[in-house]
């Protein structure tokens, strides 16, 4: 179900923990089986389960507990424009109604083309950009229409931030 | 790199010359740069010197660090609280989960100082006996990450993880864990159930973690920046490091400056500095624009009004005197510019998105409070709503495991004590005070 290479890459995150606690690994094994499938399918998480020997409904908590799973397919870009305090001081509902202005896609959803998917989310870390985004890997800060434009350019070009 | 600097407007002071020393060199993330400046000398110290553990500690102690992650609480007594004598793996953890609304400094640390890190970790590790470590960096750090772990890679190279460490018997491991979103990781036995692979929800405690923590084995865990702290407290004494502050406020501090401030940043500074000066280094406000409120040290800190902020010296002692805390040393500056109301019904949002769902005062008061935040900031308030929403928060400080509820609360209840009228404007004319330039 996963690649050679996610399965070489959560045999490295596995050695990380001592011999008796494969569970420590989970997290690790879930990004990295996302990364690969975009989203974590039911039968990805079961998969997850096996592969570490722990119950599937141990993998099902984690994988509905923490923000970066994605148990819906998503689009290429995932737009998480921060909304905390630092970024809505610095004028982010304006920034994500641009972005949703120029996507025509409101929160939580994906455009037509499956290109983006427009989130809010909460504090990044990085409140001395405000306001920010995140796109894949990557953060971008001092956010302006014009910057936003660009980038959009950018991730539309083929620029490949998330997979 | 230690740098002496004049602010317009503010005196001559030692900025950026602790855990961000090296920040303006280029590619200061490089072991060889680091080393160039002197680093791994502290670790070279206290092994081949040698320092006892017991010495290292002490240094610490009266260096008087204190945690900066935000509970401020005594490095060196926490790092005695470790048991000594007994069998089996000791843990060292460091917290990068830096997700405190406000907070942005142990990202920089990471990317411009890792190896800082790292020494401080080494160094913690021999002082406690700790043989395995991992650094719990919250997941979109992405960038961070693999700083750190090539900083991870070229320490192994060089000699200083891995087994007998600078041909010593002492051995210590260090990994990176990446974390998958969620704030309450940030809490330390949440973050200690997040790396055994579960959901993130604090432990009750007692059993503190020195007795019971990672894997239920003893464990140390320490903030970023207190980390980095540690090799110049060792290479310089811990009287050097408690001299650049002042009396149980020890060292310096990165303050993140942001919000509605012209050059917002982080700025490490001798702990003590006059807030005004701190205001003016980040570029003071906007022209035109006045100082309304200040949360000092991240949103789960009481707001204080703009006033009484510039009589405030940035140290623990001081911002608590003034009714609220240093925390992480987030300091949110709010212009006259912004409805109060609005401001903090979004910070209620960040604590109802945030509830681990563990304890029900937290799980359902989040979400109350945030409703009832929203429908004030909606025109839809109602007179009793005032003392429903300080009730309610009553109701909440004091009744759960960990402190993300009580931060919740905080701005609210210190809001609506400083800024009154903004709220009743809002209930009687189901409208803003700001938005419709009253104020």
């Amino acid at each position: 179900m996963l690649s050679e290479k996610s399965l070489a890459e959560i045999a490295r995150e596995r050695a990380k923990y001592p011999a008796d606690q494969a569970r420590s690994a989970l997290l690790a094994a879930l990004r990295i089986a996302q990364e690969e499938q975009g989203y974590l399918s039911d039968a990805v998480m079961e998969y997850v389960a096996d592969l570490l020997g722990i119950p599937a409904i141990q993998v099902y908590e984690v994988a509905t507990f923490y923000s970066m799973y994605d148990l819906q397919p998503v689009g290429r870009h995932k737009l998480c424009v921060c909304g905390s305090v630092s970024c809505f001081l610095n004028g982010s509902d304006a920034i994500l109604q641009h972005l949703s202005e120029r996507l025509g896609v409101g929160l939580g959803e994906t455009t037509a083309d499956g290109l983006f998917t427009l989130q809010e989310v909460e504090c990044l870390g990085a409140c001395k950009d405000a306001p920010m985004l995140q796109v894949g890997d990557h953060y971008y800060g001092n956010l302006t229409p014009e910057s936003l434009d660009a980038l959009l350019a950018e991730l539309r070009g083929g620029a490949d931030d998330v997979r | 790199m230690p740098c002496w600097r004049n602010y317009v407007g503010g005196p001559t002071m030692f900025v950026n010359g602790v855990t961000l020393q090296n920040r303006g060199l280029p590619d200061s993330h490089r072991l060889s740069v680091y080393a160039g400046t002197g680093g791994y000398g502290a670790l070279r110290k206290v092994l081949l010197d040698p320092m006892a553990p017991d010495q290292i500690i002490s240094e610490i102690k009266k260096s008087a660090l204190r945690g900066r992650g935000g509970a401020g609480f005594p490095t060196g007594l926490k790092w005695s609280f470790m048991p000594k004598g007994v069998t089996g793996t000791k843990y060292l953890l460091c917290n990068a989960d830096e997700g405190e609304p406000g907070t942005c400094k142990d990202r920089d640390i990471m990317r411009y100082e890792p190896h800082r890190l790292i020494e401080g970790m080494i160094i913690g590790a021999y002082a406690m006996g700790a043989s395995a470590g991992y650094i719990f960096i919250r997941g979109e750090f992405v960038e961070p990450i693999h700083i750190v772990e090539g900083a991870l890679e070229e320490a192994y190279a060089k000699g200083y993880l891995g087994q007998n460490i600078l041909g010593t018997d002492f051995s210590f491991d260090l990994y990176v864990y990446r974390g998958a979103g969620a704030y309450i990781c940030g809490e330390e036995t949440a973050l200690m159930e997040a790396l055994e692979g579960k959901k993130g929800q604090p432990r009750f405690k007692p059993p503190f973690p020195a007795s019971y923590g990672l894997y239920g084995r003893p464990t140390t865990i320490n903030n970023v920046e207190t980390f980095a702290s540690v090799p110049d407290i060792i290479t310089k004494g811990g009287d050097w490091f408690l001299n650049l502050g002042k009396p149980n406020n020890g060292g310096t501090k990165i303050f993140s400056v942001t919000g509605h401030v012209q050059k917002p940043g982080n700025y490490e500074v001798p702990m003590g500095l006059p807030f005004k000066d701190l205001l003016a280094m980040a570029g003071g406000l906007r022209p035109g624009r006045q100082l309304k409120a200040v949360i000092p040290g991240g949103t789960s800190t009481a707001m204080v009004a703009g006033a009484a902020m510039m009589d405030v010296t940035m140290d623990y002692d001081s911002i608590s005197k003034a009714g609220s805390a240093l925390g992480a040393g987030s300091v949110i500056i709010i212009d006259n510019s912004v409805c109060i109301v609005k401001t903090v019904e979004r910070i209620a949002r960040f604590y109802m998105h945030e509830s681990c769902g563990q304890c029900t005062p937290c799980r359902e008061g989040m979400g109350w409070l945030w409703r009832v935040m929203h429908r004030l900031e909606n025109g839809q308030g109602r007179e009793e709503d005032l003392q429903l929403l300080l009730d309610v928060g009553s109701r909440i400080e004091g009744r759960t495991i960990c402190a993300l509820a009580d931060g919740g609360v905080a701005p609210v209840v210190s809001s609506i004590r400083l800024f009154r009228e903004e709220y009743e404007y809002h209930i009687q004319h189901k409208r803003c005070l700001i938005s419709m330039g009253v104020a």
